[in-house]
């Protein structure tokens, strides 16, 4: 994986790289390089499969990390293409045309996270949620159990019970 | 709305136009009606046996439990001896089991089906999310208590439940409505505005009449 | 052999790509093929525009299963999600339950035993006999062939029935932990599901001769549903999908995992990526992993330890990182991505199922041209299990 990277250092500004296995890295790059990054590891080194397209909402830093996944077959080689995104009025370029299956990812992020990728096809149809009125709904600042309790009707009579209270109880009864 | 359901005028091929209410079109012009027992008891009670032994299954696997319905309808368990079957649609159907838990989305629509049932109609809640939303307790997306939004006959308890357990549910459906206590479709006519006003707190995507026509 | 439709009633083509279809002049009628169905797999729906008896768009709604997962994983600790993820994907949960232990396993620094490996291979072989049985009586109602259905719900039966034995619960097991699994093979297990291995090849064989020389099926499937090959990449098809085109993509071959370099199989392939060489790699793979369970359970350790002792696991926390899991499933590739952040609740986790690309994009592309008859087998020979869409 390193001569790939050195290979790719040399045309486009990278970030460090960081090896989770043999066959799995992730590198950082900024969203102008995107595009010709994807186009040239598609085209030239044989990175044609899209695995997924996903972001992480990094609410302490203030970034959403979209991370893209990649594939080569052939070598057996995985590639995280990480791009970091400000948290507010997030829209990033579309690469539908490379990948077409990418259109229903973006999709999906856009209803989900709030990212938009202007231009790529049925983007502000809705996927998941129907009549959805909120933020949306993976964003680490929405709660999802306080969300359920004021629109749901509970039922009544639940207990909950912290489990690491409950084993203390259990295994030290006499208090520790 | 959308705009194929809102009101419009619509020019057919031979150039005649004509007015056109797709909601008041697709739906009945009238709300339920509660339908009282027959005036002679030993009638009902032969009514309400042949029910009970013909409940047919309308055939809409609403979440996880309909993986353990397929099971049921294969000679191993075969629940087509006590007169069970999956029909395709609610007009032929008597009993709607919601196996599992139900999104917003799958409730407007399991809502459409079951009044499309003809009377009289049961409902069974299969698994524990129908009772207080399982493990998905504090989901943005799920229902918690089915009885608000239906009117429900009984429980079965599981995660999954056994297709044996689904049996005795049977067993015991249909002893409830031989007692003749299965009034889940008068109850549902008689407090209709209590259920409409429950299912458009969460059903913000509405599309459904009021029947106020 | 791919079908060539008569193009002359087609409608037109506007420049931004998208069909001049005019709702109003009745030459088209936009049909629902929604949720409750007895011709749709799973929970999903799709709107089809027809003009006479072709289809000439439609548009995948998905959605009707959505529990926000990925949300609900977020709130809890990370042994408290093994309930929850196997209920991602209902017909085969164990591959969940594999990637994610797998995931943490990575992060954590912890290693299975080499027993415990064998186990959730076999496991995970069981799990796709199952689901490659449940297709096969999919695809067959689909088309007519009731028979078929109730045959294979009838083996499968007994396959749950070894899951009993061993993990203790039918369809939900939560046997594989990060760690390991919880218990070794109870005894007689080998000789049960030798029976058991039996009378599923006795059921496979009737369904040979019953499906696949059926002329109604050949006819209606040889030849339709076409996808052709250059697609593949573009789309992400995965699994069996491909493997029909010619294009011989196993994740157990191309970057294998657990014990699957010690044992012995070649994938299946097929050459026309029609819906009858789909149906027939499916066949076939389920023959194969019949095959890999004797091997598993002649060549497997039945000593050793099944679990690695876990830290307290409620006050458990894994350092920052991220990572990607992926396998074979009945389906296609199946993957977990999972990103912690030194804390004990999981930052992100993403589930990748195959459904993901074969039902949304490329359904929607292979549906234009198909009589209205053809759209329920067309969804279930992609092998589309809804709640891994929308999670």
């Amino acid at each position: 994986m390193h001569d790939l990277y050195a290979k790719l250092k040399d045309h486009f500004p990278l970030g460090p790289l960081t090896e989770q296995r043999a066959d799995l890295s992730f590198f950082t790059v900024g969203r102008e390089h995107l595009r010709s990054v994807m186009l040239h590891l598609r085209d030239q080194e044989g990175f044609s499969h899209l695995v997924l397209l996903t972001a992480v909402d990094w609410i302490e830093d203030g970034v959403f990390q979209l991370t893209y996944l990649l594939n080569n077959r052939a070598a057996c080689q995985d590639l995280g293409v990480r791009v970091m995104l400000p948290r507010e009025n997030t829209s990033m370029d579309t690469i539908h045309d490379i990948w077409p299956t990418a259109a229903t990812y973006q999709r999906e992020l856009r209803e989900m996270f709030g990212i938009d990728f202007p231009e790529s096809p049925g983007v502000n149809d809705e996927f998941i949620l129907e009549g959805w009125t909120g933020i949306p709904p993976y964003r680490r600042e929405f709660d999802t159990k306080a969300f359920s309790e004021e629109n749901f009707t509970h039922r009544e009579g639940r207990e909950t019970h912290d489990p690491a209270e409950h084993m203390k109880k259990q295994l030290y009864p006499d208090g520790e | 709305m959308k705009d194929e359901l809102k009101k419009r005028v619509i020019k057919g091929p031979d150039g005649f136009e004509f007015e056109v209410d797709p909601i008041q079109d697709y739906y009945c012009s009238e709300p339920p009606k509660a339908h009282p027992p027959a005036y002679v008891k030993i009638v009902e009670d032969l009514f309400n046996w042949a029910r009970s032994e013909s409940l047919w299954i309308l055939g809409y696997g609403t979440g996880c439990g309909a993986i353990e319905m397929r099971p049921l309808m294969t000679p191993r368990f075969d629940a087509y001896r006590y007169g069970v079957q999956w029909r395709a649609t609610p007009r032929q159907s008597n009993l709607f089991i919601i196996s599992g838990y139900l999104s917003v989305k799958t409730l407007k629509r399991v809502i459409r089906s079951y009044e499309q049932m003809p009377s009289p109609k049961y409902v069974v809640g299969l698994g524990s999310c129908t009772i207080n939303g399982g493990m998905y307790w504090d989901s943005y997306n799920t229902i918690k208590k089915l009885e608000e939004y239906l009117p429900v006959d009984l429980y079965i308890v599981g995660c999954m439940p056994r297709p044996e357990a689904l049996l005795l549910g049977f067993e015991n459906l249909k002893k409830i409505i031989r007692a003749g206590k299965a009034e889940g479709a008068n109850q549902y006519a008689e407090n209709f505005e209590w259920y409409k006003a429950n299912q458009k707190k969460v059903i913000h995507d509405w599309d459904m009449p009021d029947y106020n026509w | 052999m791919a079908y060539q439709p008569d193009r002359s009633q087609y409608p037109v083509k506007k420049e931004d790509g998208t069909l001049d279809i005019d709702l109003t002049s009745g030459k088209y009628l936009k049909l629902w093929q929604g949720p409750q169905h007895p011709g749709i797999t799973g929970n999903m729906s799709v709107e089809l525009t027809v003009c006479g008896d072709e289809v000439v768009e439609g548009k995948t709604h998905v959605g009707y299963l959505h529990r926000g997962f990925e949300k609900l994983m977020e709130r809890r600790t990370f042994i408290q999600c093994f309930p929850i993820v196997c209920r991602i994907c209902v017909p085969e949960p164990d591959f969940n339950e594999y990637c994610y232990a797998a995931a943490i396993e990575e992060l954590a620094g912890i290693e299975a035993p080499e027993r415990a490996h064998w186990i959730r291979t076999l496991i995970l072989e069981m799990g796709r006999f199952n689901s490659y049985m449940m297709y096969l009586g999919g695809q067959a109602g689909s088309l007519g062939l009731g028979v078929i259905g109730q045959w294979t719900t009838y083996v499968r039966d007994l396959m749950l029935d070894r899951f009993e034995e061993l993990t203790g619960a039918r369809i939900y097991h939560m046997f594989i932990l990060p760690g390991g699994v919880r218990d070794g093979l109870p005894d007689g297990f080998e000789k049960r599901m030798e029976e058991t291995l039996q009378e599923a090849e006795r059921v496979l064989e009737d369904v040979h001769d019953v499906m696949f020389k059926n002329a109604v099926f050949r006819k209606r499937t040889i030849g339709v549903g076409y996808i052709d090959p250059a697609l593949f990449e573009a789309y992400g098809v995965t699994g069996p999908n491909a493997r029909a085109g010619g294009v011989c993509k196993d994740v157990r071959k191309d970057q294998p995992y657990l014990v699957y370099p010690e044992l012995d199989f070649a994938p299946v392939v097929g050459e026309d990526s029609d819906m009858f060489t789909r149906a027939d790699v499916r066949r076939r793979d389920t023959l194969m992993s019949i095959d890999l369970i004797r091997q598993l359970l002649s060549k497997m350790p039945s000593e050793g330890p099944v679990m690695t002792k876990l830290p307290n696991v409620l006050h458990w926390t894994i350092p920052r990182g991220e990572t990607y899991i992926r396998g074979e499933c009945s389906r296609g590739e199946y993957g977990y991505y999972l990103v912690t952040d030194g804390s004990g609740f999981p930052r992100r986790v993403n589930v990748r199922g195959p459904s993901y690309t074969h039902a949304v994009a490329l359904l929607e592309r292979l549906i234009v041209n198909t009589n209205i008859a053809d759209v329920a087998a067309l969804m279930v020979s992609l092998h589309t299990y809804p709640p891994e869409i929308e999670r």
